[in-house]
């Protein structure tokens, strides 16, 4: 299937196109995020309070990346389980992120907030961390430097390969793939 | 006698962990070779050529194969006629670790405590398994458990009137519900008997069996077979995209158990099967 190719900041336009099973290869700014700082950013929105980084129309990669060599952009840089971050995601959603970055399975409330706030659900191959860190063209810490490989970092990259997994339809590529092999 | 001196094992510990986490094995490369003529899901057929390509770009760069440089285990067959010098045997092994996760560029990955979470920042501590055995080599093994596929893994302490079925049942509903969470394809360890601890080490070590290589006894050999065959009916597939490869291997240890008991583990491994071993 040829992939279709979007940029970040994410449009509603952009988000509606896309489908569930869909091959997207993203060029743009994505913004990492995993489990303390999920937690520290839904504090600070329950509390009303800015985040350090503007977060609307943007996507979150779930990643947590080994330290880069001297001279090298990122070290390996692939997808964490996305399902531990499923209690934040529809406050972020609310908010205004458009897309979400990770592998494996989420919660309902996840999939029904991508459908209200018109969002994607996209997985990044697991395990791939070395081939996707080539696809990172630059790479800084911009908040939460404390956390080491959990601080947000802000990535530029450049068709970036992922699937759509959950689409702003109800579309869920984990159940229907399951189903269309099953049994074989 | 023979006398080591613990610094060996420091530099010895400090490779390994480079070593595992740049160079995925050849039984891994062949499995994943396999995979790839062997899917019929387009997508899942893309997800064999990303890994292949993905191996391929970690050991030209020397760059982690995945970013989730695991849990430091180590396996030390340790020979009862060498006598260890020069320090001490546990944090010798510890100071490898540190080094080899800074000096390699490897994430750290632990905590120092499961509720405060402040990361330790050399991967340490290592989690050590010692086995006494006849000789004077030391035998190292070493395995960075990815905490994705960790997190799937269950102990099930069956019935002995649950049988091979109730093993059978226990492991595929395991996968099953592991789904596209741990990256698959996936290898599964099943540990199967000894006690509730005993079989979760089993389970560990079944991950450390080469691929493609099954359990001595035909007995469980079948049903490894079988494990396989049910756990790539699901459907799941190569990431859970769909499709016909869940799993690459399912590899049971066995141990004998109290008449009362039928223990069993699964310890999920995801296609990053690493691990490497060396005789000093």
């Amino acid at each position: 299937m040829e992939a279709k190719r979007i940029q970040v900041p994410l449009t509603d336009e952009v988000v509606t196109q896309l489908k569930a099973g869909d091959s997207v290869l993203i060029s743009g700014v994505v913004f990492t995020a995993r489990d303390t700082a999920h937690k520290r950013l839904a504090q600070l929105l329950e509390q009303g309070e800015e985040l350090p980084v503007d977060l609307k129309g943007q996507i979150i990669y779930y990643v947590g990346p080994s330290p880069a060599r001297p001279g090298r952009i990122i070290g390996s840089a692939g997808p964490t389980t996305s399902g531990r971050m499923d209690l934040y995601t529809p406050l972020l959603l609310r908010h205004g992120v458009k897309g979400l970055i990770g592998k494996g399975l989420r919660s309902d409330a996840v999939r029904k907030a991508l459908q209200e706030n018109r969002a994607l659900y996209m997985a990044a191959t697991g395990g791939a961390g070395a081939l996707l860190a080539k696809r990172i063209k630059a790479a800084e810490v911009v908040a939460y430097h404390e956390l080491g490989p959990e601080a947000i970092h802000r990535f530029v990259v450049e068709d970036f390969p992922v699937t759509v997994i959950n689409d702003s339809y109800g579309n869920d590529l984990y159940s229907s793939g399951r189903q269309r092999f099953a049994g074989e | 006698m023979r006398n080591i001196n613990v610094k060996l094992l420091t530099e010895v510990v400090a490779d390994m962990c480079k070593e595992a986490n740049y160079f995925l094995g050849q039984d891994v490369i062949a499995a994943l070779e396999k995979g790839l003529h062997g899917e019929v899901s387009p997508a899942g057929k893309e997800v064999f050529k990303q890994l292949l390509e993905n191996a391929r770009i970690a050991a030209e760069e020397e760059i982690p194969i995945c970013q989730d440089t695991g849990f430091a285990v180590i396996f030390v067959e340790l020979g009862q006629d060498v006598h260890l010098t020069g320090g001490d045997f546990n944090e010798a092994i510890q100071e490898g670790v540190r080094r080899g996760y800074t000096e390699g560029y490897l994430r750290k990955s632990i905590v120092k405590d499961p509720l405060e979470r402040v990361n330790t920042n050399d991967n340490t501590p290592a989690v050590i398994h010692i086995d006494i055995v006849p000789g004077d080599e030391i035998k190292l093994t070493f395995v960075p458990k990815g905490g994705g596929s960790e997190n799937m893994s269950a102990v099930k302490m069956l019935t002995p009137s649950q049988g091979a079925g109730g093993l059978v049942d226990f492991v595929v509903n395991t996968v099953n519900l592991a789904g596209a969470n741990p990256c698959p394809p996936l290898v599964v360890g099943v540990g199967f008997g000894g006690t509730f601890e005993k079989v979760a080490l089993l389970a560990k070590k079944a991950l450390l069996r080469p691929l493609g290589q099954t359990n001595a006894d035909p007995y469980y050999a079948g049903l490894e077979k079988e494990m396989l065959e049910r756990i790539n009916r699901t459907g799941i597939g190569p990431q859970g995209f769909g499709g016909r490869i869940t799993a690459l291997a399912v590899h049971i240890e066995v141990f004998p158990c109290h008449i009362a008991t039928m223990p069993a583990a699964v310890n999920i491994n995801c296609h990053a099967c690493r691990h490497v071993e060396r005789v000093i």
